[in-house]
């Protein structure tokens, strides 16, 4: 979509997609005491739902992630993030399969979020958005889910963020979701995790133009804050092989070091990169909340302090996934789920996939990757009796 | 590993296709050591049993969940502890006990996990084994123990007579015991003598006593 090239509350209001308004007459309780009403939820689907409703498969995003996974960005211009995944005979087969995503609670895509405007006083939230976790986040969309009349998803699949989501989804609705997939992520933020997330938040907070929160109303937006916040995720999201492959030590435009503190080398331009072109498409309260909504996440504590507890009797069948080289949510933290469902005798699988990308290997082209998902989902379709496309 | 020449009719190994001959339709299934899930498929599809695998080699179980079946990266030596009591109606250890560090705590964890056990490995007593030791000298190469000395995963090999021993001593119900010959014959043990003789593969139906 052609003009859209900076998120702001107008350009929202264009953005492509389905929009639904929750909680008009009865707000939604939020984990915070807070219920929150109404808001609307932004989605995007693809395929088509079969006449029983029996093949939906919701995927949860990440962090930064949206609802545009498979199409041009309206912002960016750029492929959707699971653009290599989520189509025609790929994957995600949306000749089969009638995929749905919705952008979080909280997020800055359409769904309702601190850069919306508060129905009390009509201007942005700001920090009056009440914090959300991923609960809340998953609450919202069994809302849509509800509004689409689908009783069962055929399978909730996610990475990073969007597998915790995939975990509380299982975890809380076991008897609407036929297979399960997490991806990179963690039953828990850990210290490593929350750490890299509070840098982020005061690189933000301590921009000036963060103005409390209330830049919006002030015109003027964190921009630096914001942008730093996403260089240094960004290397979280990476691997030390991963960035000697790509730069090294390269220079950027130039045959020799400036002796100054200008973009010298090739990695230090590309990352001032990824923060200016993140803050075009981000809000960056968005960032503060959904963050803090990651490192709340902890299901082992909503269930008594045993993970096993969230999953007992669960009729779901998972497929946990990780990646060699992903320090950030390392293999480690998948096992700990998988020995959790082992604990219940849960029908699990677990699948280790060789990659030296980093946590990003969940976006990127990993072929056996994708054969294991779409053999995974192939074989989940089998048992729910799904036919072909 | 038994030779490709003893693949049967429904395209699985003969000794899988008798470990699946043991297993009630419907039940629900580990098989631990499941390579690349050619039991667990049969199983599966023929069998209807609601079957989960556990595979030490990633690239193992990267495959069997390609094609659709429920399988863990796991060590049978370590992983089986996560599992409770009598989780499933059978639990499956196929050519695999000889290869753990050790096969006494592993069969333990069978017997608590399954309410049946189902066993194989290769027997140590084969003749052809006592031929290579005792007359040539060697450690025995053959078509069930392939690798030689000094690149074999199998730690702890014992004889179909040995493994009767464990049994007794550990309080481990023998519920049906079978000899595989070379030819892919299967005969129920009566003699222990001829079957540790002639057998090239044990398998046997255990029940532990809780």
């Amino acid at each position: 979509m052609a003009g859209l090239t900076r998120n702001s509350p107008e350009v929202r209001a264009r953005l492509p997609g389905e929009r639904v308004l929750f909680g008009q007459n009865q707000p939604m309780p939020l984990d915070c005491g807070v219920a929150l009403g109404p808001f609307t939820v932004a989605y995007r689907t693809y395929g088509r739902l079969n006449q029983d409703k029996s093949n939906a498969i919701l995927v949860c995003h990440a962090l930064t992630g949206d609802q545009f996974l498979a199409e041009t960005h309206p912002i960016t211009g750029k492929s959707g993030w699971w653009s290599n995944v989520v189509g025609p005979g790929l994957p995600l087969d949306t000749d089969r399969y009638f995929i749905l995503c919705a952008n979080v609670l909280g997020g800055c895509m359409g769904t309702t979020g601190p850069s919306d405007p508060d129905p009390v006083t009509g201007e942005p939230y700001g920090l009056n958005f009440p914090v959300v976790t991923v609960a809340d986040m998953v609450r919202a969309q069994k809302l849509l889910i509800d509004h689409l009349g689908i009783e069962k998803l055929f399978c909730v699949i996610g990475g990073s963020m969007g597998g915790m989501q995939v975990l509380q989804w299982a975890a809380t609705y076991p008897e609407h979701v036929f297979a399960a997939v997490p991806i990179a992520c963690a039953a828990r933020h850990s210290a490593q995790n929350i750490a890299c997330h509070e840098v982020g938040r005061q690189a933000i907070m301590a921009d000036p133009d963060w103005c409390g929160g209330d830049y919006l109303t002030q015109g003027r937006n964190p921009s630096r804050g914001l942008s730093v916040a996403r260089m240094a995720a960004h290397i979280t999201y990476l691997s030390e092989a991963a960035l000697h492959r790509k730069f090294g030590r390269s220079l950027q435009d130039r045959s020799q070091l400036t002796y100054g503190f200008e973009a010298d080398f090739q990695v230090e331009s590309y990352l001032r990169h990824q923060g200016s072109t993140f803050v075009d498409r981000f809000d960056a309260n968005s960032y503060l909340y959904i963050t803090r909504a990651m490192d709340y996440f902890d299901l082992a504590a909503e269930h008594g302090g045993s993970l096993a507890n969230a999953f007992r009797g669960t009729p779901v069948r998972f497929c946990a996934v990780s990646f060699t080289g992903d320090w950030l949510f390392p293999t480690r933290e998948s096992r700990i789920i998988v020995n959790a469902l082992n604990a219940v005798a849960a029908n699990v699988s677990f699948v280790e996939i060789e990659s030296d990308a980093g946590h990003d290997a969940f976006l990127l082209d990993v072929p056996e990757f994708y054969r294991m998902l779409a053999g995974f989902l192939s074989g989940c379709a089998e048992h729910r009796g799904l036919n072909r496309g | 590993m038994p030779s490709d020449a003893s693949i049967n009719q429904a395209g699985i190994r003969v000794d899988l296709q008798l470990i699946a001959n043991m297993i009630q339709p419907a039940t629900r299934v580990l098989d631990i050591g499941c390579g690349d899930g050619a039991l667990l498929d049969y199983l599966v599809h023929f069998k209807q049993v609601d079957g989960r695998g556990m595979e030490l080699s990633q690239a193992g179980v990267n495959a069997c969940v390609a094609q659709g079946l429920s399988v863990i990266q796991g060590d049978a030596d370590i992983d089986l502890a996560n599992y409770p009591d009598h989780a499933f109606d059978y639990a499956v250890l196929s050519q695999t006990l000889q290869a753990t560090h050790n096969p006494l705590a592993v069969l333990r964890q069978l017997t608590r996990i399954g309410r049946r056990a189902i066993v194989s490995f290769p027997n140590f007593g084969h003749w052809r084994v006592r031929w290579h030791l005792g007359a040539m000298g060697r450690m025995p190469v053959t078509p069930t123990l392939p690798s030689s000395w000094y690149d074999t995963p199998n730690i702890h090999l014992c004889t179909i007579r040995d493994f009767f021993e464990l049994c007794d001593s550990s309080a481990i119900a023998i519920e049906r015991a079978i000899a595989i010959d070379a030819k892919g014959q299967s005969r129920p043990i009566r003699s222990l003598q001829l079957a540790n003789l002639l057998g090239e593969q044990g398998l046997f139906l255990l029940k532990g006593a809780g």
